[in-house]
């Protein structure tokens, strides 16, 4: 197979960025979007331009940064999107787990980093997501210190309650949410934590303050308001549904309460 | 120098030796310990667990990961589950079973009292975890679920879906921001480790570079530990994440700490097949699809030409013209084999020329039969998500037709010799979970990893951590202006600028690759003297062609993956040499590690207790130079050693 890649170059955060386009050809049906990247890549070294290169006038600028990792859909490091769509054309995958069979031979591939003013622009696709961290540093846990906890049966959590706290405990934490809402809103992220936590009996103790204190940084730090568009439900890769925003909500409404 | 391998194994009954140790321990004084400074690097489940918990205790901790955030760590991609000693299933499970089965399991190539142990705080860490809110598999009662793992005759894994370590680590993570929330843990990341720093004999800082501004930085502490798993990676393909590197433990070794038993790799027998010449990176199918998928291969030629030229299907192909090759040679365990025995038994029928794909390299793990057993919903359960992912990547739906499954190297059991209390040769550096050699041995079991991980990192190392911290605190905090850190920064800027100066035409993964064919080759599956040699040889050949053929692109002060590549590779040689060196001179094959000159006639593997029973440990000494082995034997006094024996 074949395509042409339009992507979005630029060296860091101070400089601006522009698209650039590469021709690749000899791609198997069954190599991931990354292994593809990784090709293109050694393409550009080999071509030798690199930095060095471009100030020499030379258009492309070395091989394309993009986060990646374990390649199994589970780190949540890769965070491309691709034709306008978080992860890209497939449904519920991480990019890392798309495949070019689900692209047409020869067609021009859109490839940007995830956008949103909580995550600024490191190098090319590599954007900032550290934003994430300090929203579960507001309050995405249960305090136990260690050697604290008591025998693991004696805490019984029915198994649909188990089921439902593990569907929101998914998230992967990969920002497809956030780069896909038109406000930017984390509201997906913060409430598949507090989710989690709050359907368990160990977690309600400090469920509204964890609500309250995590929406709270999500604000301070830029993220947009949640309006109820589900856009983020469906470019989640985890398939994480709305139905915890929800819940986020009456925890947080129930902490106002309680205020 | 023999004196330097010091075990630290306290007296006294198995049982007790923990508690002993315990009690003979030194403390440190609440008021004192937030004027001692750790570093941790890494943020696995062992480093993730242990910053916590030394943050919790009110240590000045700093947690280092080359990540965006400490939760990518390659822990999370774990799958099947964690075991641990709970006996909830009333099958007359126990600590001690688990220590045994743990110890036969690694084929009698760990401590006895490090296993202990390990077996003994198992269960605290279900405790732990359920308290953090990880959300284990439950049953209609509420009580939590166990399955069962491969080597082993009863149900002690607890799991949550197929997602146990992304679940464990985000507990581990959950308690360490809450210790960065409370200022006791500062973390850092998008840092690599790059050298060690020791000053006077003692491990007193690191020089890491910050990968998004290029810039090396100093830190210094009391102590550090090194929590940065694995070097899986010296094969390339690896089901390990693409950014797992052995560097940080490499640097350690070369500034003192031994390294032990680096042959000791573990080819995990359930990976989804290479597809092609474009693949950078393995996908593991999990150990727990074992509990009720059948592994088999066609018995007829015929079937394997048909089925390669795709004339058939995999489901077409009779009951009576399967070869369900565990169950046939290994009816006790059947398809719940440990993994190395389970890997080889793949090699052999795909040697035979019964291999399933196109390249012969492929075996069935067929649900069919648990599919009409279980039903649809069950099955959904227990292995949905493992589904879906195997269909995203093969396009071929497992409920319709077998897995295709084939080994691939997953863990690397040697690590960083420790003693006893985690403590490498190097007084001041630790080591926990992949990172150190110490508790599986030749082979390590599924669902261990995350218990080795876990158990170090909340209950050992906090504990033993403070013996030697505890007559530290009125030394001043280390200055990083000590001599000793610019001479460490030096080489690594010495080691940055060559790499930039070479400016050849090779990008820094085809060379890679390159080596990954030389190990797979020959320090694979199966080993002799003579590719060992070779591997040696290749080895050196292909550092000597990437010193004069790569090239790095970019500058050092810029946010530069093609360098953070090319400083892991170097590494990576190093340690491939030391792999092929170490399995040259075990003689024997045991647990993973398999040598054709020591094979029953069966070719089943011939262990040599008489002469390899000790744990390998090299010493550096210097560039160019041998490095020296120095050996630890290994004391049973509490089990009978014994022929790993499966069948029966």
């Amino acid at each position: 197979m074949e395509f042409n890649l339009k992507i979005w170059r630029q060296k860091n955060a101070r400089e601006k960025g522009h698209f650039e386009t590469y021709h690749i050809s000899g791609i198997e049906e069954d190599a991931s979007f990354l292994e593809m990247l990784d090709i293109l890549n050694e393409q550009l070294i080999r071509e030798g331009n690199d930095p060095v290169a471009v100030e020499r006038g030379c258009q492309s600028s070395g091989p394309v940064s993009f986060d990646h990792d374990c390649r199994e859909g589970i780190c949540g490091a890769c965070s491309l999107f691709i034709d306008g769509r978080a992860h890209g054309p497939d449904d519920h995958v991480t990019t890392c787990q798309l495949f070019m069979r689900h692209f047409k031979d020869g067609a021009t591939i859109t490839v940007e980093p995830f956008r949103s003013p909580a995550f600024p622009i490191i190098k090319d696709l590599v954007v900032d997501r550290s934003a994430f961290d300090k929203i579960l540093q507001a309050g995405g846990f249960i305090s136990v210190r260690t050697g604290s906890a008591q025998d693991a049966n004696s805490i019984l959590i029915p198994h649909e309650k188990a089921e439902k706290s593990m569907d929101a405990a998914a998230c992967v934490g990969c920002g497809a949410c956030v780069a896909t809402c038109k406000n930017g809103s984390a509201m997906l992220f913060v409430a598949a934590r507090v989710s989690s936590l709050a359907l368990l009996p160990q977690g309600r103790p400090e469920a509204a303050r964890r609500a309250r204190n995590m929406v709270a940084k999500m604000e301070e730090l830029g993220f947009g308001g949640c309006t109820n568009t589900r856009a983020c439900e469906l470019e989640c890769p985890k398939g994480i549904s709305i139905e915890h925003i929800a819940r986020l909500n009456r925890e947080f409404f129930n902490s106002k309460f309680a205020q | 120098m023999a004196e330097k391998l010091i075990s630290k194994i306290p007296d006294g009954p198995l049982a007790e030796k923990w508690t002993k140790r315990k009690s003979e321990l030194r403390l440190v004084n609440p008021n004192n310990r937030r004027k001692l400074e750790i570093i941790v690097v890494g943020t696995g489940l062992g480093g993730a667990s242990a910053a916590a918990s030394l943050g919790e205790l009110g240590y000045n901790v700093k947690v280092f990961c080359i990540s965006d955030s400490p939760r990518r760590a390659h822990s999370i991609a774990a799958q099947g589950g964690i075991n641990a000693a709970k006996n909830y299933q009333n099958d007359n499970d126990a600590v001690y079973r688990l220590f045994y089965d743990t110890i036969k399991g690694g084929d009698y190539r760990s401590r006895e009292a490090n296993v202990y142990r390990l077996a003994e705080v198992s269960a605290a860490i279900i405790d732990q975890c359920v308290a953090q809110g990880v959300p284990f598999a439950r049953e209609y009662g509420g009580y939590l679920a166990n399955r069962s793992f491969g080597g082993v005759q009863v149900s002690r894994t607890f799991y949550a879906r197929g997602q146990t370590g992304q679940q464990l680590l985000l507990g581990a993570y959950a308690a360490l921001n809450r210790q960065i929330a409370a200022g006791t843990v500062t973390s850092y990341p998008r840092h690599e480790m790059l050298d060690l720093v020791v000053i006077d004999g003692q491990a007193k800082g690191i020089i890491a570079r910050n990968l998004v501004t290029g810039k090396l930085e100093r830190f210094g502490a009391h102590a550090v530990v090194i929590a940065t798993g694995g070097y899986g990676n010296t094969y390339f393909l690896s089901t390990n994440a693409m950014n797992s590197n052995g560097s940080a433990a490499w640097q350690c070794y070369k500034k003192g700490a031994f390294f032990a038993n680096p042959c000791f790799a573990q080819i995990h027998p359930t990976c989804i097949p290479v597809h092609g010449q474009q693949q950078c990176k393995l996908t593991l199918m999990s150990e727990s699809l074992r509990n009720d998928g059948r592994i088999w291969v066609p018995k007829k030629m015929e079937d394997v030409m048909k089925l390669r030229k795709h004339e058939i299907k995999p489901s077409q192909i009779p009951e009576e013209d399967r070869d369900y090759y565990l169950e046939r040679r290994y009816p006790a365990f059947g398809n719940l084999v440990p993994r190395d025995v389970a890997s080889r038994a793949a090699k052999e029928r795909c040697d035979a020329g019964f291999g399933v794909n196109e390249t012969g390299l492929a075996v069935f793990l067929d649900f069919s039969d648990a599919i009409k057993r279980l039903g649809h919903q069950r099955v959904q359960e227990r292995y949905g998500n493992l589904f879906d992912m195997y269909f995203k990547i093969n396009n071929v739906s497992p409920w319709e037709e077998p897995m295709m499954i084939y080994p691939a190297i997953h863990y690397t059991m040697g690590g960083i010799w420790v003693d006893y209390d985690l403590q490498t040769t190097i007084p001041g550096l630790y080591a926990i979970g992949e990172a150190n050699f110490s508790d599986h041995g030749g082979n390590r079991l599924g669902a261990s990893a995350l218990m080795q991980g876990l158990a170090d990192g909340y209950f050992i190392l906090p504990v033993t951590i403070a013996d030697y911290l505890s007559h530290k605190f009125a030394e001043p905090k280390t200055d990083v202006a000590n001599p000793a850190f610019d001479e460490a920064e030096k080489a690594v800027q010495a080691r940055i600028d060559r790499l930039f100066s070479i400016q050849g035409k090779e990008p820094v993964d085809v060379i890679h690759k390159k080596l990954g064919n030389i190990m797979w080759e020959y320090v694979g599956m199966a080993r002799n003297e003579a590719g060992l040699k070779k591997a040696i040889e290749e080895i050196r050949k292909l550092k000597e062609y990437f010193y004069s053929n790569v090239r790095v692109t970019g500058s050092q002060y810029e946010f530069n993956q093609e360098l953070e590549k090319a400083l892991r590779l170097e590494d990576f040689f190093e340690i491939g040499e030391l792999m092929a060196r170490d399995a040259l001179n075990r003689n024997e094959s045991c647990g993973g590690h398999f040598r054709e000159e020591s094979q029953t006639e069966e070719g089943e593997a011939k262990r040599d207790d008489a002469n390899y029973m000790y744990v390998a440990a090299w010493e550096y000494k210097g560039e160019g130079k041998d490095p020296e082995l120095h050996k630890e034997p290994l004391k049973y006094e509490f089990i009978e050693v014994k022929t790993r024996n499966y069948k029966d």
